[in-house]
């Protein structure tokens, strides 16, 4: 794999390197047959990125590569000693890229042949000379050799070749540019008709609409410009006459209802000189009017258009190859039937017929043309589809990378993990492996795992000799490859402990998608990790998946590990606050740890010793001992701390304990509080995810010691409040009631600005909501405190208020949009009600709690907000997500300079300080300097 | 004291000697040595807080605004207010700043106003009078007499008085705003009579259609109106916006009185303030979906939305179409397009940008990417070799 990016970028670098352009070619110390293979690789790498250069192809990766390395994969295995192809690097870097089109000459410099034939191979399968499969074209067969550079499959990039056209032929894709010059150039002179007094100001003016609408309003404006000067009809350079040109969509130009043939319109482009054009916004040396014509057509290497063979032997042509064949065939008869001198009926009709066929080879999708099918009716994937879209080759295949040495199951959860590993099921760790390099002093240590082999556990796969050849460790190569192992060869080990891996679960919507963990070689099929990192990578366990990349070079593993690994990711870049802290089960422990918990000493010591404390120095000597005093021992003696739980009850840690409060998602929680936060300024990132890591821990183990589980009787109400709750649903629909009785009677008063339609649904909307929030307070009020669910809702662990209400009391109004439901059958909501009944159960109110169940109306009230949501959300992930696409490719080249400001990648200033104040956000207290503590700390 | 903050003035930001200064005032004062020393300790921890070189803030700021929208609402409603109005929430509405569409989805005002109607005094009076009342409103009928070749408005007479409009009103703007008809006023209507002689049908039925939106009071385009007690004050909060005549207004206080269309407000008050326009607008909508994305993430968006001097959006015609790079503009939308224009001018592409070179397997120029090592290359010897 390594060779063949070698290739592209040599491919690059020879092209800079001929077109005589600021390309550094670096090579670093090679040998000399080596030297000389990369040079050869220029010279084929000069045509393959010209096509680049052309405009209309980028085909920059041969798309053979991808067939080429899943063999590579599977060959090792299959063959017992295969030895790898050599690593050879070869280190240059491209510098800049010129586009241009490419003219006839230099169609002609770069092809290696000219192709006469349509056939592809003769009677043995071999492929024809002056074919389109013509084997100077590149090799795509195992076993043959290439006839331009002698390389084999896979080392050949492929050349070009090219048809001569019989007759010329129009480029789509240039037809507007075409027009323009066609209208704004004297038929006779070819001069733009422009007077030569008013060209600078002109000019002016050009640069002007440029600026403000690109390229194309430029040369808008040049048209605009001629009918403003009225020189649209008389040359002002030598008063020719002018004729009205129009184009018949795709391709044909037509001139006073005479049609201009592409011969003619050459000539016409020939003949504008360099100056005109350079108005048009067309830079000479890169284009020249009449290349937009074509001649001459290039034949894309065979490597970009292989072909696959079929079981039964047959082959299957790429679908390029079939429109280059339908090209070949036409003109050939074109030809003939130019030679034989066939009537001109004849010879036209040919002619459009190889315009449509070169016009569907470069887009396939053109409105006006049918589009070039297969036999079996699906429509050919041509050049232009190539590229484009999602799945075209910039996004799919140039923007977006795939690597080795990767792997992705479901995930479940370990809390007894710490928050930075990973849980690797063995499996894994014995497919993926870490290079490490030998040498004096770990040669014994790495030879015992070559000794163990690929099968038992912490043993290698492969050994890399010094010179980039790869060999496979099986049972029977064990012994050679032990006595060969010697300083400068690489191991590849299998996983173990403690080494670094990236850990990535889509979508990769923020940097802590993708972090950096420590594995932990675990038995089982899953992937483990820490329930506390859930949040950033927004995981969970009902089937989710995730990925773990292993990096493979030092610079890599360097790079993970200081920027990426969990505990440098804490501090939220989006916020300034913990995105990491205790969830679920955690935060309901810690609460009713630290609530009111009193345990004896040899509980808490049994607590605190399975959450890995070892020093019980700090427990106070007593034989009844607080649940806050527990907790306290986990926070260090120098630490002072006060804040707000979620009720607003005052939070105090002093010295290290915790003397008033408790604990709740209010500080433990991501996202909220500062009490996470100041211990990760105090104490730095390591201790910060030891500390979290103890506390979930802490919390899991106190749930595990009380016993913690939810009931249907959590829900049950003492039978004065269900009455309380009766009542007020009862009296709410008493007034709606009354509401609507106003309403037909016409007696109601609108709100300002609102219809009397408008008005009585607000005003019914704010009784029934009353009603609710008042059913809710009464199950705030009655419900038990001590049942689970409370004290879950209470710590903010999971659930809140309303959702226990709506088991407990009353379901509440269903809504879609902001109003009650209101559609369904003409003037009712469903065949269940009458006509125009306004009333609440009609219109979506469910006064049913979920414990007793709900009425078959209520239910389908119910379904129907619940259809509405999950709409919402279908519909919402691809607008999100193409907004993010759109922010993220423009705003991806600002960085901040080492003078603070924010830049672009032209180096364009967006900011002269990042934020007006040049803070980073991941290392404020929530965006702001923490003013009110520095003070404190001074005292 | 003064005196020591002024020091250090230049080492701290602004708002940081602000908060000090306000934490200190509420304390009551502080020893000299004691407030060198608090400022030290904060100019080292602002130092400490202070962004990487490097750092690509462009990409954090995506994500920021990027991952949260995914869990927005996209409903637009605005639940349980009686008297609010309809506006444009949650994902929608980002999506509408961020595209920097000219026409938006619920246009709005906040009119703050000066002292009588602040107070509450006439201000339903006044709001009445700046909503936009169209011919058509305030007629029952539009008939054409084909004989006469006339057009008859009757009026309605009650919404005419509930307005306090007269038909000499009606009657001035409609003389104003179309040409060519002499007008007669017959109390309850008003007839209107083509002064060139060959009047087609056609063209009568032409001049009624457009009759009916002639302009007879307020100020255009704002549709609803509604007087909202906001703390203290009365403000008018209107569906439908037109800063620039709105601020021409008496009575109005023109220094808080604001639009959420950012195109009125640069057109008005200019580019500063539609950056803090979009600042504020952006602000608005993530606090009220209750995320929590800091300020400076939005504000390195609205900066590159203004950088031009003129509000792009962030979309194919906006801000990515003034890429210097061509493989970046490709890489984004209609990558065809791009590369045949770049090769008609011959564009070089310098691959400063991060997408060319992930493209060519290079290192990106950001973060980690930034640094280069800089040395002699080779001595004398190597050279001689």
């Amino acid at each position: 794999m390594a060779e063949k990016k070698d290739k592209t970028e040599a491919a690059k670098t020879g092209e800079m390197a001929e077109k005589k352009i600021e390309g550094e070619v670096e090579a670093t110390e090679e040998k000399v047959s080596e030297k000389k293979e990369a040079e050869e690789k220029l010279v084929e790498g000069t045509k393959e990125a010209e096509v680049e250069v052309e405009g209309e192809k980028a085909e920059i990766v041969p798309e053979s590569e991808e067939k080429a390395e899943e063999k590579d994969e599977e060959k090792p295995e299959e063959k017992k000693e295969e030895v790898m192809e050599q690593e050879t690097h070869i280190y240059k870097q491209v510098k800049s890229i010129v586009f241009s089109v490419l003219s006839s000459k230099l169609i002609k410099d770069m092809a290696t042949a000219k192709i006469v034939t349509p056939e592809l191979y003769d009677k043995e399968g071999y492929p024809v000379d002056g074919g389109l499969m013509d084997i100077r074209l590149g090799v795509i067969d195992p076993g043959l050799r290439c006839k331009t550079c002698g390389s084999k499959l896979k080392e050949c990039i492929g050349h070009f070749g090219y048809i001569e056209l019989a007759r010329p032929i129009i480029h789509v894709k240039f037809v507007n540019v075409i027009l323009t010059l066609l209208k704004s150039t004297c038929r006779d002179c070819a001069r733009i008709l422009i007077p030569k007094n008013k060209i600078i100001k002109f000019e002016e003016i050009l640069e002007a609409a440029e600026k403000e609408k690109g390229l194309e309003g430029r040369r808008e404006k040049i048209k605009d410009g001629i009918s403003a000067l009225k020189t649209i009809n008389k040359c002002p350079h030598c008063k020719a006459r002018q004729k009205k040109i129009v184009l018949d969509k795709p391709t044909t130009f037509i001139e006073d209802d005479k049609r201009l043939s592409p011969i003619e319109i050459r000539t016409r482009l020939e003949k504008i000189p360099d100056d005109d054009i350079l108005l048009f916004g067309l830079a000479t040396p890169y284009v020249r009017p009449e290349w937009m014509v074509l001649t001459l057509l290039p034949i894309p290497p065979v490597t970009m258009r292989p072909s696959i063979t079929l079981e039964s032997g047959e082959r299957s042509e790429d679908d390029l190859t079939h429109k280059l064949g339908d090209i070949v065939r036409i003109n050939q008869r074109l030809f003939e039937n130019i030679n034989a001198g066939a009537p001109e009926i004849i010879v036209e009709d040919l002619w459009d017929l190889l315009q449509y066929h070169i016009t569907t080879y470069f887009d396939n999708a053109i409105a006006q043309l049918p589009p070039a099918r297969h036999r079996s009716g699906q429509p050919l994937k041509t050049l232009t589809e190539r590229i484009k879209s999602k799945e075209g080759r910039i996004r799919h295949n140039l923007a977006g990378k795939r690597t080795n040495f990767c792997a992705r199951t479901v995930i479940s959860p370990d809390p007894m993990l710490d928050l930075n590993e990973v849980g690797v099921p063995d499996v894994i760790a014995m497919k993926l492996t870490v290079p490490e390099r030998v040498n004096a002093w770990n040669m014994d240590y790495l030879k015992k795992f070559v000794e163990k082999g690929p099968q038992v556990y912490p043993g290698a796969n492969y050994i890399v000799r010094p010179d980039g050849k790869k060999k496979k460790i099986t049972d029977e190569t064990k012994e050679a490859s032990l006595e060969e192992i010697q300083p400068g060869y690489t191991v590849e080990r299998h996983l173990m402990d403690g080494d670094v891996a990236i850990f990535n679960r889509q979508p990769s919507l923020h940097r802590m998608s993708m972090m950096c963990h420590r594995i932990r070689v675990l038995p089982g099929k899953t992937l483990r990790l820490n329930p506390g990192v859930c949040h950033p990578y927004n995981a969970d366990f009902d089937g989710d998946e995730m990925n773990l990349h292993i990096p493979q070079t030092e610079e890599a593993r360097a790079e993970a590990e200081i920027l990426m690994e969990v505990q440098t990711q804490l501090i939220s870049l989006r916020y300034g606050l913990s995105i990491i802290g205790c969830v679920q089960d955690a935060i309901s422990g810690n609460y009713l740890l630290t609530k009111n918990m009193v345990l004896t000493r040899n509980d808490a010591i049994d607590l605190l010793a399975s959450v890995g404390v070892e020093d019980f120095s700090r427990l106070p000597r007593k034989e009844q001992i607080s649940g806050k005093e527990v907790f306290s021992v986990l926070i260090p003696e120098d630490f002072n701390f006060t804040g707000k739980t979620r009720e607003n009850d005052e939070v105090a840690i002093k010295n290290g304990e915790l003397v008033e409060g408790y604990m709740d998602r209010g500080n433990l929680g991501e996202g909220s509080g500062l009490l996470l936060r100041n211990i990760h300024k105090k104490y730095g990132k390591n201790f910060t995810i030891d500390l979290l890591g103890k506390i979930f821990r802490l919390g899991i183990e106190v749930l595990l010691k009380t016993g913690f589980t939810c009931a249907v009787s959590d829900t049950d109400l003492p039978e004065n409040a269900s009455l309380k709750v009766r009542e007020i649903l009862n009296n709410a629909d008493k007034e709606v009631g009354k509401l609507i009785s106003q309403y037909k009677d016409n007696k109601l008063e609108p709100f300002p600005g609102k219809t009397l339609e408008e008005s009585i649904e607000l005003k019914i909307l704010e009784i029934l909501n009353n009603a609710r929030n008042e059913t809710g307070e009464i199950v705030a009020k009655y419900a038990d405190k001590n049942s689970h669910t409370m004290i879950m809702a209470q710590s903010g662990a999971r659930g809140n208020l309303l959702n226990l209400a709506q088991m407990a009391a009353c379901v509440g109004q269903q809504a879609m949009r902001g109003k009650r439901i209101e559609k369904g059958f003409e003037g009712r909501t469903l065949s269940a009600f009458k006509k125009n009944d306004l009333s609440t159960s009609a219109r979506g109110f469910i006064s049913e709690k979920f414990k007793t169940g709900l009425t078959p109306t209520e239910f389908f009230f119910g379904a129907m907000t619940g259809r509405d949501s999950l709409m919402d959300t279908a519909l919402r992930t691809p607008k999100s997500g193409y907004l993010y696409r759109r922010l993220a490719n423009a705003l991806q080249d600002l960085k901040v300079e080492y003078d603070g400001s924010v830049r672009d990648a032209s180096n364009k200033i967006i900011q002269f300080e990042y934020g007006e104040d040049g803070i980073d956000v991941s290392k404020s207290e929530k965006g702001f300097i923490n003013v009110k503590r520095i003070i404190k700390s001074v005292g | 004291m003064d005196k020591l903050m002024k020091e250090y003035a230049g080492r701290l930001p602004k708002m940081v000697l602000e908060s000090i200064e306000d934490y200190i005032g509420k304390k009551g004062g502080m020893s000299q040595i004691k407030l060198k020393k608090i400022l030290d300790n904060t100019v080292e921890e602002y130092k400490n807080a202070k962004i990487h070189p490097g750092e690509s803030v462009g990409i954090i700021s995506a994500e920021s605004i990027g991952e949260p929208g995914t869990q927005m609402t996209l409903n637009t409603f605005h639940f349980a207010g009686v008297a609010e109005m309809n506006v444009t929430l949650g994902l929608p509405r980002i999506i509408e700043i961020l595209d920097g569409r000219k026409k938006l989805q619920t246009p709005a005002m906040e009119i703050y106003l000066k002292a009588p109607y602040s107070k509450g005094k006439g201000i339903k009076e006044f709001a009445l009078s700046l909503k936009e009342t169209k011919l058509s409103d305030v007629a029952l009928e539009f008939s054409i007499s084909l004989v006469e070749s006339e057009i008859e408005i009757k009026l309605d007479k009650e919404k005419m008085k509930s307005l306090g409009l007269t038909n000499f009103q009606v009657i001035n703007n409609v003389k104003k705003q179309l040409k060519g008809f002499n007008i007669k006023d017959n109390k309850d209507s008003i007839l209107l009579k083509s002064r060139s002689k060959e009047e087609s049908l056609n063209e009568i039925y032409k001049a009624k259609e457009k009759i009916k939106d002639i302009h007879v009071r307020g100020v255009k385009g704002i549709d609803q109106i509604l007087p909202v007690k906001r703390g203290e004050e009365y403000i008018i909060v209107t569906s439908g916006s037109n800063l620039a005549d709105v601020l021409q207004l008496d009575g109005i206080d023109t220094y808080r009185t604001t639009t959420n269309n950012i195109f009125q407000i640069q057109e008005v008050l200019g580019i500063e303030a539609s950056r803090q326009s979009i600042i504020d607008e952006v602000f608005k909508v993530i606090e009220n979906q209750g995320f929590n994305v800091d300020i400076r993430h939005i504000m390195l968006v609205a900066d590159t939305m203004s950088v031009s001097g003129t509000v792009k959006g962030i979309t194919r015609y906006g801000v990515v179409s003034e890429k210097a790079s061509a493989l970046a503009r490709a890489s984004f939308e209609t990558p065809i397009k791009h590369i045949i224009n770049a090769a008609l001018v011959g564009e070089v592409d310098q691959l400063n940008s991060v997408v060319e070179n992930v493209m060519l397997n290079q290192a990106v120029p950001i973060g980690t990417g930034v640094p280069d090592l800089i040395m002699k290359h080779g001595n004398s010897e190597d050279n001689k070799k």
